[in-house]
C-alpha cells in the first residue's frame, strides 16, 4: 500500500549570485533523477551577476511534479539572507544545512545540520571553494539516498575541469555525506522509492524546444540575447556542427527576424527567440512574413514587462501583444505549451504550421517554463511528422514556366518555391504585391491579396481547434489557465478536490486562432468560470470573452514577476467561491 | 546545379514590371551599369537573387528580372546574409538608398561589414529622401534646407570611412552617370569574395537641387591606376574627401579571408 502513497522532498538552495546557487542546484537535480524520481526544480534569482539574493527549488517525488512546493524539507544556506527569508517555509522536521563559521540561526526554531562546510573542504581538499560539494553531500545524506547517485552526477558536472577538480568535489561531497550520517543520525530519511524504474531526461523549457526545433529539422537560428530566451540559442549553438545548423547572434533583434525571415524565403525551416521587449523590436518583421507568406518561428519567453521589467522573472503579458501585434492585418498562430515535455511537441507543430500555412508563428512561452527542470519521458519520435505543406520539389520544378509566388488558390495556400539557380524566379515583397510578387498599387489585386491571406486562417483554424478540458464530478467551478500554469493549476484542483471543492480545470495551449467552439462548450459545463493568470488586466479573460461572448466573472491575477504555486492557488480560489 | 549559359545578354535581365522612377533618375545609370555587369559575369536570372529595403532603390530589384526580396525599410542587408548563407549558390545582391542603408539600417550596415558575409551591396546615394519627397538624409550636406530642416542639415555621415574602420573587405564608389565605370566596379564586387560596399552617387533631379549632375561631374575624380587600395590608412583619406574634390574608383580591398 505504502508504495502507491504520493511522496516528496523538498530542497532549497539558496545564495548570493556568484555563490554556486545554480550549480548545486542543478547537481541536486540530477541527482534525484538518478535516484529514480520524478523532479520538478524552479529557479529564483535576480538581474545581477554578484550578490544579492537567488534560489533554487528541487521538488522530488515518485509521482510526476509539474509545479513548485512552497514548502521545504531540507534548506541548503549559503548565506545569511536564506536563513532569514528562508527559515520559516522549511516543515517541523525539515532540517537546514548551513556553515555555523559564517551564519547564524539563533531566535529560530531550526533543525540544524550546522556544518564546517569551508573548514572541511579546506581540510579534506584544501580548496575552501569545495564548501558547497560539502553541503550536496550532507543533503543527500538528509534525503537518504546513496552516495553512488551524487557521485556519478559531480563526474558528469565537472568532467571538462580535469580529474583534479573532479576528485576533489567527490572527496568534498564524500565528507559532508559521512559528516551528516554520523553526526545527525536523527535527520536521515527513508529515501522515497520510485514507483517503477525511471530513465526520464532532465529538460529545461527552453532546451525541450531546442530540441524540439532541431527534431523538426529547424536549421537556422538568429537571435539577440535575453533573459529568459537566451538559453534556447546557447542549447542550439552547443550542437551547430553536430547537427549542421546555422546559430547567428545578431546585431539587434531587428536583424534576428529579418535573418530568419531571410533564410525561411532562401529554403531552410528558420527561427528566432527573445522575450517581450526583443518581441517588441520584432513586430515589424512579423509583419513582413506576414506579407511576404515566409514561414519563421518566433519564441517568446514572457518576463515582466513594461519596458525591461523585472528581467529574470516570470509572467504572462505578452497574449495580447503576439495575438493583435504588427502593423496591419495577417494570419499568424500562437502556441502556448503547458509543460516542459508539452514545448517540445509544441515547437514541431509550430514549424509544421509556419510551413503549410505559410505564417509566422509564435511559441509563447515564461520564464517559470523556460529555465526550470522536469524530468520527461523520452520523446516518442513516432509523433514527430514533418509536414513542409506545398513546397515544390527540385524535380517538379524543372516543368514549371510560369511560376507566381503568391497565386490566388481556394486555400489562399499559394505553392512555394525555394530561389534556385535553375528554377523559376521567386519574388516577393514587403509592398502589396501581385500574384508573381511584383509592387501594386491596384485596388482589386490589392482586395484579393487581403482575402487571399486571410482565407488561411480557415483551415489554420482546424489546426488549433481543441482545448482540454479535465473534469470532475459534480463540478460547480471551472478554472481556467494558459500555458505555463498547467501544472500549478491542476495541482490546485486536486488539493481543493480533498477539501471537498471539486473543479474542473480548462487549459488553453493552442491560442489562436482561437478555439472558440472548444472553449465555449468548455465553459458551459459550470457556471462560475475563474480565469487565473500571471498579469494585471485579464489578458485571456478578454480574449474568451471577444471571441466567445462568454464573460468569466471571476479571475485570481498575480504580476509580482513570481510563479503561481498550488497553495496560492487554493487559498485564492476559496476566497472567489466563497 | 550551377547552370553556366555563355549566351547572356542584356535581355535577359529586361525589368519585371514597367519603371516608376523620375524621368532623367540617377537610378537608370546604376540599372544599366548593373545589368551589363551580370551579363559580363555570365550569370543566369536564376542565379541572382536581388534584395533590397524601401525607397527609390528599394524598386530595383522589380527591374532587373532576377530572384526578388524586396524586404522593409533599412533590412535588406539582413535578410540578404542569411539568405546567403543558407543558398550559398546564389550571388546575392542587396541594394538601400543613403537613408535605407545609412540611417533607417545603420547597425545592420556596420554589423554586415564586420560579419563580412560574401555579398554586394549597393547603396544608391542622392544625399536627399526621394520616396518621401524631399526630406535630409544622413548625407545630405551641412546646412541642406529641406522641409523638415529648415534651418539646415546637420553635418553629413562619411559612409565610406565608417566602412574602411570596420575593415569591409571592399569599398568602392561610384557615379551613375559613368556606367562603364561603374559597370566595371559592379564586375569587380560580384567577383571579389567578402562583402563589396559599393556607394553611387545618384543625382535626385526632384528633390536635390544642390547636388545635381553638373556639381557631380566639377567635382569627380577617379582614381589614379598606381593608387593602391590594399593601403587602409591611404584609402581612408580618399574615404573622407568630400567638396572640391569626390574621387570615385575601388578605394579599399582586402585580401580575401580565409574561412
Amino acid at each position: 500500500m505504502e508504495a502507491d502513497m504520493s511522496k516528496e522532498i523538498n530542497f532549497m538552495v539558496g545564495g548570493e549570485a556568484g555563490q554556486g546557487v545554480q550549480t548545486i542546484g542543478f547537481i541536486l537535480a540530477k541527482t534525484m533523477s538518478r535516484a529514480g524520481l520524478e523532479v520538478f526544480a524552479d529557479q529564483d534569482y535576480e538581474s545581477r551577476v554578484r550578490g544579492g539574493h537567488n534560489f533554487f527549488r528541487v521538488r522530488a517525488g515518485n509521482s510526476e511534479l509539474l509545479s513548485l512546493s512552497e514548502k521545504l524539507d531540507v534548506l541548503i544556506a549559503i548565506d545569511q539572507n536564506t536563513v532569514e527569508n528562508h527559515q520559516q517555509e522549511v516543515n517541523d522536521d525539515g532540517v537546514t544545512i548551513f556553515d555555523h563559521d559564517k551564519l547564524k540561526t539563533e531566535g529560530k526554531k531550526v533543525n540544524s545540520l550546522s556544518i564546517r562546510l569551508e573548514k572541511i573542504a579546506d581540510d579534506i581538499t584544501s580548496n575552501k571553494l569545495m564548501a558547497n560539494s560539502v553541503a550536496i553531500g550532507a543533503a543527500v545524506a538528509v534525503g537518504g539516498y546513496k552516495f553512488e547517485f551524487l557521485k556519478e552526477v559531480i563526474k558528469e558536472q565537472f568532467a571538462h575541469l580535469g580529474q583534479d577538480i573532479v576528485d576533489s568535489n567527490i572527496k568534498a561531497a564524500s565528507a559532508g555525506y559521512d559528516h551528516a550520517m554520523k553526526s545527525k543520525p536523527e535527520f536521515i530519511r527513508d529515501p522515497i522509492k520510485p514507483r517503477k524504474s525511471n530513465h526520464k531526461m532532465l529538460l529545461t523549457g527552453n532546451e525541450a524546444i531546442a530540441l524540439g526545433a532541431m527534431v523538426a529539422g529547424c536549421k537556422f537560428i538568429s537571435a539577440y540575447p535575453m533573459t529568459p530566451a537566451s538559453s534556447i540559442m546557447e542549447y542550439m549553438a552547443e550542437k551547430e556542427s553536430e547537427f549542421n545548423m546555422i546559430v547567428i547572434q545578431p546585431e539587434d533583434e531587428i536583424a534576428a527576424i529579418n535573418m530568419a525571415v531571410g533564410a525561411g524565403y532562401a529554403g531552410v525551416r528558420a527561427m528566432t527567440a527573445t522575450s517581450g521587449d526583443g518581441f517588441a523590436l520584432m513586430t515589424e518583421g512579423y509583419g513582413l512574413a506576414g506579407c511576404t507568406e515566409t514561414p519563421v518561428v518566433i519564441v517568446i519567453a514572457q518576463r515582466p514587462g513594461p519596458a525591461v521589467g523585472l528581467p529574470t522573472r516570470t509572467e504572462q503579458g505578452e497574449l495580447g501583444f503576439v495575438i493583435y501585434g504588427g502593423s496591419g492585418e495577417f494570419p499568424r498562430a500562437v502556441l502556448a505549451p503547458r509543460t516542459i515535455e508539452d514545448a517540445f511537441y509544441t515547437t514541431v507543430k509550430a514549424f509544421n504550421l509556419a510551413e503549410i500555412y505559410q505564417i509566422p508563428v509564435v511559441i509563447l512561452t515564461d520564464q517559470h517554463l523556460a529555465s526550470s527542470y522536469q524530468t520527461v519521458t523520452k520523446f516518442d519520435l513516432h509523433k514527430v511528422k514533418i509536414d513542409r505543406g506545398q513546397l515544390i520539389t527540385d524535380k517538379e520544378m524543372r516543368n514549371i514556366t510560369d511560376y507566381k509566388r503568391h497565386k490566388f488558390t481556394d486555400s489562399g495556400i499559394s505553392p512555394r518555391m525555394i530561389p534556385m539557380s535553375g528554377g523559376p524566379l521567386v519574388v516577393t515583397d514587403s509592398d502589396e504585391h501581385d500574384e508573381a510578387g511584383h509592387m501594386i498599387e491596384d485596388a482589386a489585386i490589392r482586395t484579393r491579396m487581403m482575402l487571399k491571406r486571410m482565407k488561411k486562417i480557415e483551415s489554420l483554424k482546424k489546426e488549433t481547434a481543441g482545448c482540454r478540458l479535465h473534469s470532475r464530478r459534480n463540478a460547480k467551478v471551472t478554472l481556467i489557465g494558459w500555458g505555463s500554469t498547467y501544472g500549478a493549476i491542476m495541482e490546485a484542483a486536486s488539493l481543493l478536490e480533498r477539501d471537498n471543492l471539486n473543479v474542473n480545470v480548462l487549459q488553453l495551449n493552442e491560442l489562436w486562432p482561437f478555439p472558440v467552439d472548444a472553449v465555449t462548450s468548455a465553459l458551459n459545463t459550470t457556471k462560475t468560470g475563474i480565469v487565473i493568470e500571471n498579469n494585471i488586466t485579464g489578458q485571456l479573460s478578454k480574449l474568451i470573452t471577444a471571441e466567445t461572448g462568454i464573460k468569466c466573472a471571476n479571475s485570481i491575477h498575480k504580476f509580482d514577476g513570481r510563479p503561481f504555486s498550488p497553495s496560492y492557488i487554493v487559498k485564492e480560489v476559496k476566497k472567489e467561491v466563497v | 546545379m550551377v547552370i553556366t549559359n555563355n549566351m547572356i545578354t542584356l535581355s535577359d535581365y529586361k525589368p519585371s514590371m514597367a519603371i516608376q522612377w523620375c524621368p532623367g533618375c540617377g537610378n537608370f545609370g546604376i540599372l544599366t551599369s548593373m545589368r551589363r555587369a551580370l551579363v559580363a559575369a555570365k550569370l543566369e536570372p536564376s542565379q541572382v537573387l536581388m534584395v533590397s529595403g524601401i525607397g527609390q532603390a528599394g524598386k530595383f530589384p522589380h527591374y532587373v528580372h532576377s530572384h526578388v526580396l524586396n524586404e522593409l525599410h533599412g533590412r535588406p542587408i539582413p535578410a540578404a546574409q542569411a539568405a546567403k548563407i543558407v543558398n550559398n549558390e546564389l550571388t546575392v545582391i542587396a541594394f538601400s538608398g543613403d537613408g535605407d542603408g545609412y540611417g533607417e539600417g545603420g547597425n545592420h550596415f556596420i554589423s554586415a561589414m564586420i560579419r563580412n558575409v560574401n555579398m554586394t551591396y549597393v547603396v544608391h546615394n542622392n544625399q536627399v529622401y526621394g520616396l518621401t519627397k524631399g526630406q535630409a538624409s544622413p548625407t545630405s550636406d551641412i546646412g541642406f534646407v529641406t522641409k523638415t530642416t529648415p534651418l539646415g542639415a546637420w553635418q553629413p555621415m562619411r559612409p565610406l570611412a565608417l566602412a574602411i574602420a570596420c575593415d569591409c573587405s571592399f569599398v568602392a564608389r561610384g557615379f551613375s552617370a559613368d556606367i562603364e565605370h561603374l559597370a566595371n566596379i559592379f564586375q569587380e564586387a560580384l567577383q571579389h569574395k567578402g562583402f563589396a560596399l559599393i556607394e553611387v552617387l545618384q543625382p535626385c533631379v526632384s528633390f536635390n537641387h544642390q547636388n545635381t549632375y553638373d556639381w557631380y561631374r566639377e567635382r569627380i575624380y577617379k582614381l589614379s591606376d598606381d593608387y593602391d587600395p590594399g593601403d587602409r590608412m591611404k584609402a581612408f583619406d580618399k574615404a573622407l574627401e568630400w567638396g572640391e574634390h569626390i574621387p570615385i574608383g575601388i578605394i579599399y580591398r582586402k585580401k580575401p579571408p580565409r574561412i
